[in-house]
């Protein structure tokens, strides 16, 4: 129990969940759950009680309990007690001054993310404002290679989405051409299926792998399949060269999802055994805020104490990408564009504090209260707090998924107006091709009529 | 020659021919009546190639029409041109309406299709609050259990979900392609329902009431730009309070664009039959398939 006054008006919290929950910035997913504060002012004393919080405290009262789930267990088994020693003691509040500080450097933070559980990444983000997060991501770049190296500085790479409502195979190449040639695609190629039998997954999985086969494309390709069908397309020969799958946060929305440690333990050493490429960093983890509370399997924790255990729990399997789609489920989780800001900000912080090669993908649905303007906002400050990677979406517009992403337009703009580069290898690729020069696109780029 | 060079050329000659009215050029120029002043335009979406200079323009148009993507639309700068910008806002807009509307009395009746209600009063609360949407109304509970036909193999229901157009747009030739799919197979059937702000879990609530082996809702997905008429199918084979999310099997993008509705019908009925032969549905059915 832990009691604040402020104001002259006294706040009582059950338990350290409790005051996660209600230190939160506002979120609607939050609202529907019960959990959180009933005024801006309580807000705030959840906010100052966390601030004095020692981190020993969280370590011994995870949200929820290890005997109880397998994403805790995978959290607390991962973690390096020496380097947790060191820092025990020291308050959330401490937390976010170190890791804000000038003295302390990127090498800094990677040491001591190995010693902190998910609440505590998530405590200090709650701590922080919009700049804190930026300035605190801009410090951290995890690195990760498959096909490609994502993440070095001054690079930014891009998900070229190819999607098509009933995967009609030429449908999907041509915007799969019309990605590539506004340089897209250096992250992955990852089309989402809406047939996810095997077959036609593995029908997919080789048009993509061919295709890249043909044009020598340094990249990887990727059909986000249950991972339990694309283990088995891959134990009949398809060809792939990363895995993905959704992860939530507490082990009762993973069963949900149908995906639990074993299965993810199987997919990683099959894609070692029989994945096409180069690795070590060989899956692709999906995550976002709200998909607990959707599920109805949050457990009465917040959503972003969730979707920092589901860094957690991610960080587990060395992902080569970990995608965060807060926005993409609607308003009952994520009301509209400042919300969907904020979760893009707060999770990307948190991303990489664990150590994830994090891509953000700011989204709306078209039931929320949010528009084009909000989701450019929301891409161009991640990508000045140096998200690795976002998705391209023709017209910024999926129809499959019925939602919008980045479009292969803002991916050319988000790397122009930064000055930032595709990844080594693709960068070389799109020189060859004439479609890009110095950085920039050339004439011949934007015409998915040069693949011939 | 650079293209707006081009086209400053190909715009003088055609104001020679007298194609283009002083009325499209800047006010200024003419001493204009009150009628002169009012511009009327109609404005509808053409899809054609924006890129300047294509390798082989063809090839863009063939491409362009068989996706419903936004591609083949070239660029200014990094950025959309104009007119595709405006399109896609203007998308957004309608799609955004589409959520706000209701299915239509008339086509519940021309179906004959019994209108129950979840808890959801409010769009407002069907929208924040989505337990709310996952329950039947006691009323609604109450008429099922005293009027729907019990123990039958196959319970479907019509779910407005996110998007009544998509209902209104697919619903007259997907159901009855659906039943009769059914009814070749012999497959015992419930009375079909429509269930007012309803979403996919509700399902499982009915199910328990009627006891059927495998339920079906058909649902109208949240609109997308490219289509705001879509229908999603979930399936589940007898729901329980251990139903996990990977248990439904998903047919989605159900709409002329995609999946034509009445193809969808004979579809579901084939994956009905495989779910009930195997007592399983979701990943459980994909594995043992």
């Amino acid at each position: 129990m832990y009691t604040c006054t402020l104001k002259n008006q006294t706040y009582q919290f059950r338990s350290i969940a409790d005051v996660l929950a209600k230190a939160s910035e506002e979120k609607s997913g939050d609202k529907m759950a019960g959990i959180s504060a009933g005024s801006s002012i309580e807000r705030m004393a959840a906010k100052v009680v966390l601030s004095e919080i020692k981190l020993k405290e969280i370590y011994e009262n995870p949200v929820i309990p290890y005997e109880k789930d397998e994403v805790t267990r995978i959290i607390y088994d991962d973690l390096n007690l020496f380097i947790y020693k060191e820092i025990a003691n020291w308050s959330v509040g401490e937390l976010r001054d170190y890791i804000l500080s000038h003295q302390t450097r990127t090498s800094d933070l990677f040491r001591i993310s190995k010693g902190l559980t998910s609440e505590m990444i998530s405590a200090a983000a709650k701590l922080m404002s919009s700049i804190d997060l930026v300035m605190a991501s801009q410090k951290i770049r995890p690195t990760a290679h498959c096909n490609t190296t994502i993440g070095e500085a001054g690079r930014l790479a891009f998900r070229c989405q190819p999607n098509h409502p009933i995967d009609h195979p030429d449908g999907i190449l041509a915007s799969m051409k019309e990605g590539l040639s506004y340089g897209s695609g250096d992250a992955v190629i990852g089309v989402n299926p809406n047939n996810d039998s095997v077959e036609s997954v593995s029908r997919i999985l080789h048009m993509t792998h061919d295709f890249i086969q043909k044009w020598e494309i340094p990249t990887q390709n990727c059909v986000l399949a249950h991972i339990t069908t694309q283990m088995q397309a891959l134990k009949k020969g398809a060809p792939i060269a990363l895995m993905f799958q959704s992860l939530a946060g507490t082990q009762a929305a993973n069963e949900d999802f149908g995906v639990s440690k074993e299965m993810l333990d199987e997919a990683f050493q099959l894609m070692a055994k029989h994945g096409t490429s180069t690795g070590p960093n060989q899956l692709y983890f999906e995550t976002g805020q709200g998909s607990e509370v959707s599920l109805d399997a949050h457990l009465g924790i917040d959503m972003q104490t969730l979707e920092a255990r589901t860094y957690g729990y991610a960080r587990h399997w060395k992902p080569f990408m970990v995608n965060n789609v807060s926005g993409f489920i609607g308003p009952e989780t994520i009301y509209d564009g400042k919300q969907v800001i904020r979760a893009d900000l707060e999770d990307l912080f948190m991303g990489k504090m664990h150590g994830l090669p994090m891509g953000i993908a700011p989204t709306y649905t078209n039931h929320m209260q949010a528009d084009q303007n909000d989701q450019e906002i929301a891409g161009m400050l991640t990508a000045l707090a140096g998200a690795n990677f976002y998705m391209g979406v023709p017209g910024g517009d999926d129809v499959m998924l019925s939602y919008q992403d980045t479009s292969y337009h803002d991916d050319a703009s988000l790397r122009e107006m930064l000055g930032l580069r595709p990844l080594r290898e693709f960068e070389i690729w799109l020189e060859n091709m004439g479609i890009m020069e110095n950085g920039r696109l050339t004439e011949r780029a934007g015409d998915l009529s040069i693949f011939k | 020659m650079d293209i707006q060079t081009i086209v400053k050329q190909v715009m003088e000659e055609l104001q020679k021919e007298g194609q283009i009215k002083s009325g499209d050029k800047p006010a200024n120029d003419a001493v204009h009546t009150k009628e002169s002043s009012v511009r009327t335009i109609i404005y509808e979406k053409v899809k054609q190639s924006g890129v300047d200079l294509p390798a082989d323009l063809q090839e863009i148009e063939k491409v362009q029409a068989i996706t419903p993507a936004r591609i083949g639309i070239g660029r200014t700068g990094t950025r959309m041109k104009t007119r595709n910008y405006l399109d896609f806002r203007i998308d957004h807009a309608a799609a955004q309406d589409a959520v706000f509307k209701d299915v239509s009395e008339k086509l519940l009746n021309e179906l004959k299709l019994p209108v129950l209600h979840s808890k959801a009063e409010t769009m407002d609360q069907y929208l924040m609050d989505l337990d709310s949407g996952r329950k039947l109304h006691d009323s609604s509970r109450q008429w099922a259990e005293e009027n729907l036909p019990k123990n039958k193999e196959v319970q479907i229901i019509v779910s407005d979900g996110l998007s009544s157009t998509g209902v209104e747009a697919n619903i007259r030739d997907l159901l009855p392609a659906l039943v009769q799919g059914l009814q070749s197979k012999s497959i015992s059937l419930g009375e079909p329902v429509f269930i007012k702000r309803s979403r996919v879990w509700i399902q499982d609530d009915l199910a328990s009431i009627v006891n059927c082996d495998c339920v079906i809702s058909l649902i109208g997905e949240r609109p997308g730009l490219a289509t705001a008429k879509s229908i999603s199918a979930y399936l589940i084979y007898q729901p329980n309070e251990d139903t996990v999310e990977a248990d439904r099997t998903v047919i989605s993008n159900i709409h002329e664009g995609g999946v034509p509705p009445v193809e969808a019908g004979a579809h579901l009925a084939d994956l009905i039959e495989d779910i009930l032969k195997h007592k399983a549905s979701g990943v459980k059915l994909s594995q043992l398939k």
